[in-house]
């Protein structure tokens, strides 16, 4: 099954390559990783997207939690929780296309943020589902770059993951 | 207010530590920090002669004191050196903290003379690691490495140090922090009571229980207290290699060892137990042997600090974190003044086991007949004789490893001193060296082969600077006699490099050195000899005892197997 690990990490340097280098020293695997600083500049919020059955997930919180770095974790998967990537899309866009690729965007309720005489550059929110459907409607008229930001995501409700 | 240069400040902070030895090899980026420890007398440093040989020593030390052990290399192949010791502290959690000297800020990330990202070379295999980004910290990051290293599972921490870092030109406020604190870090200091009771309601009603404990129990210095509990319940206990002495072995309630070479009576009183009581031990694959077989009909209680071992390979019907030592004395005082369900199971249960014991009783190996060459497990029986059981033994790793394991017998924790983990040929030797210099009027002595000795033979060195009194007895058998005991068994005997061709004349090499070498061949010459070696507790003296290639360590569990599943001889098998 896949989780949704949010992690406040502290912000110091290697702190990212612990994480990273935990997934793959014990053959965990990641689907899609997210890194910023929070509002507290001495923490960093990062999220995992991976796959793996209970035994596996249980192993990666654990393992995860020992690191130093490590202040605090949630799996988001848990409970109800938003989840959100962002994706910039280069698109062809010439002749009829060009009219039914702005129809496309607007019924995923995208947006145009830059446009050229051939292609346009399409930005969309939403859960990893909704890009990848947006992605397969494209197709036929011509992808030329993708840039996804990976998942980001926050419980619902009165849940805060802080310290 | 006393302002001190970075260097000043590593000196001054290991004297306020506490730190009696720095295990080390000095080079360009440590040179501030070791003219900063000359200037001193509490440190005492060590000079090693290759950088393994100090994280084995710190290692050793830190095994048989149960304090963290200190070390200090230099950047670049200083610092790679020292990896392999740092990867077996960490597999083995053993408290060990790694000074490595750095490039100087400024030349970090451009391919500087000895240069290495040793930070990130040792991420998989330190509990947390350090750079130093000002002299001001040093310190503070000082503090929280020995901090992290020593507390809860402890384990290496290295800390980068670059050479500007510890300039003597610069200097600023020196304060020796007292207390850490670490918002991130908090070791548990107690189990979850309410599972501690529901465990000790399973361990009275158990009918068929065995404990299993590991080297948890060592480091958490539990020894005292599982020793208590189990004698008080009067259940079978097995160790795992890590635990040999958690519990006395000369008691009868201690089966031995389990596992791949484990004693016959514990893998098969494992195999039938109804529960298995696993405090400190981390259920790793050469214990468990195939994990889909694993005591088929036990449920198990798993105590361990880390979280992270519980459930990890095994599940765990009653899991509880938490150190050995607080975990088993709440559990001591819940068993207080109540009696087991059913003594007349555990009768029964105890029958079956003294059966398993008298099966294989007389039958571990067959001793040499006079005139023959020795068989190698005589000859640590040997050893075990004439040092009464109470030596620190060390081995390097093998078929000699085994032996050790299996025919000394250890009635004290902390006093075989092995690579269990990482399995590291070449960590016997100076681990015995770290240990000696702590405890210079025990015995100590490294059971080791000629293939593991030569990879730290050099040490014999630092042996000579320092008067370091230890005994090595080389089972000698010409080949890498594990390696050609798999070959055996599954290559048909295809000897494929196991054989150490040239070896040199080990006599003449130790009297090189300056110490007594004595040769032993047969088994009238063995007993003089080793009672001549251990005569003298602070001369070194190297026995070359030359053994029979053609051994086996047996029992040896059948790979893919269950605990039960195990060969006995070269013709016998469950």
């Amino acid at each position: 099954m896949r989780h949704i690990i949010s992690i406040l990490l502290e912000n110091e340097p290697g702190a990212l390559s612990r994480v990273v280098g935990l997934f793959s020293q014990r053959n965990f695997n990641i689907e899609t990783l997210n890194v910023a600083p929070t509002e507290d500049p001495s923490l960093s919020r990062l999220t995992v997207t991976t796959v793996g059955d209970d035994r596996v997930i249980e192993q990666i919180t654990k393992h995860l939690n020992k690191l130093i770095d490590v202040v605090k974790l949630v799996d988001l998967t848990e409970g109800n929780h938003i989840e959100r990537e962002l994706m910039l899309v280069k698109v062809k866009a010439l002749g009829a296309a060009r009219d039914e690729v702005k129809r496309t965007v607007d019924i995923f309720r995208a947006q145009i943020v830059d446009v050229t005489p051939s292609l346009y550059t399409v930005q969309i929110t939403g859960d990893a589902g909704k890009l990848d459907a947006f992605l397969q409607a494209m197709a036929p008229v011509g992808i030329l770059e993708v840039a996804r930001t990976g998942v980001s995501g926050i419980a619902r409700g009165d849940k805060v993951l802080s310290l | 207010m006393e302002l001190l240069s970075g260097a000043d400040m590593i000196a001054r902070f290991l004297q306020d530590e506490g730190i009696e030895y720095i295990y080390g090899y000095p080079g360009g980026a440590a040179l501030h920090i070791y003219d900063a420890l000359f200037r001193q007398d509490k440190v005492k440093h060590i000079l090693v002669r290759h950088e393994q040989a100090a994280t084995h020593a710190a290692d050793g030390y830190a095994r048989a004191s149960g304090k963290p052990g200190c070390v200090l290399v230099t950047s670049g192949p200083g610092a790679t050196n020292a990896v392999t010791g740092i990867a077996t502290a960490y597999m083995d959690s053993i408290p060990m903290v790694v000074l490595c000297g750095q490039v100087a800020s400024h030349l970090i990330g451009e391919d500087a003379f000895q240069e290495t990202d040793i930070v990130g070379v040792t991420r998989p295999i330190v509990k947390h690691s350090f750079s130093i980004r000002h002299p001001s910290e040093i310190p503070e990051v000082l503090k929280k490495a020995f901090y992290l290293a020593a507390t809860g599972r402890p384990g290496p921490v290295v800390v980068d140090i670059p050479k500007d870092m510890t300039a003597p030109t610069e200097r600023y406020e020196y304060i020796y922090p007292k207390k850490v604190k670490m918002r991130s870090y908090n070791p548990v200091t107690r189990g979850h009571t309410g599972q501690i009771k529901k465990a000790v309601e399973m361990i009275l009603k158990a009918k068929r229980p065995v404990f299993y404990t590991g080297g948890g129990v060592v480091t958490g210095k539990a020894s005292e207290g599982l020793t208590d509990l189990v004698k008080q319940l009067g259940y079978p206990i097995t160790t795992t290699l890590m635990g040999i002495g958690s519990y006395p072995q000369s008691d009868r309630q201690c089966l031995g060892w389990l596992g791949m070479h484990g004693s016959y009576e514990s893998n098969m009183a494992m195999h039938h137990a109804d529960l298995i009581i696993a405090i400190g031990a981390r259920f790793d694959d050469r214990v468990t042997n195939s994990t889909s077989k694993f005591c088929p009909t036990a449920k198990i209680i798993h105590v361990d600090v880390d979280p992270s071992s519980i459930s990890k390979t095994v599940r765990a019907d009653v899991p509880i974190v938490g150190p050995a030592s607080s975990v088993i004395n709440e559990m001591i005082s819940l068993v207080q003044g109540h009696e087991i369900a059913h003594p007349e199971a555990l009768t029964e249960w105890w029958e079956k086991i003294d059966g398993w014991r008298a099966d294989r009783e007389g039958k571990l190996y067959e001793p040499s007949k006079p005139g023959e060459v020795l068989k190698p497990q005589e000859v640590v029986e040997a050893v075990c004789r004439v040092t009464r059981g109470e030596a620190y033994v060390t081995t390097d790793v093998g078929q000699h490893q085994m032996f050790a394991a299996q025919y000394y017998k250890f009635d004290k924790p902390n006093r075989l001193i092995t690579s269990g983990g990482l399995g590291t040929m070449g960590f016997g030797f100076p681990a015995a060296m770290g240990i000696k210099q702590n405890f210079p009027d025990d015995d100590v002595v490294c059971i080791t082969g000629e293939g593991s000795f030569q990879m730290m033979m050099q040490e014999l060195s630092t042996c000579k600077q320092y008067g370091v009194g230890v005994k090595i007895v080389n089972l000698n058998n010409a080949s890498l006699g594990m390696v050609r005991q798999w070959q055996d068994l599954n290559y048909k005997s295809r000897h494929a490099h196991s054989y150490m061709e040239s070896l040199p004349d080990f006599h003449m090499l130790i009297e090189a050195y300056g110490f007594t070498a004595i040769t032993v061949n047969t088994l009238d010459e063995l007993e003089p000899a080793l009672e001549r070696a251990f005569a003298n507790k602070h001369e070194l003296v190297f026995l070359d005892v030359k053994v029979d290639p053609h051994e086996h360590v047996y029992p040896m569990q059948v790979p893919l197997g269950a605990m039960r599943d195990m060969l006995l001889s070269k013709t016998e098998r469950t």
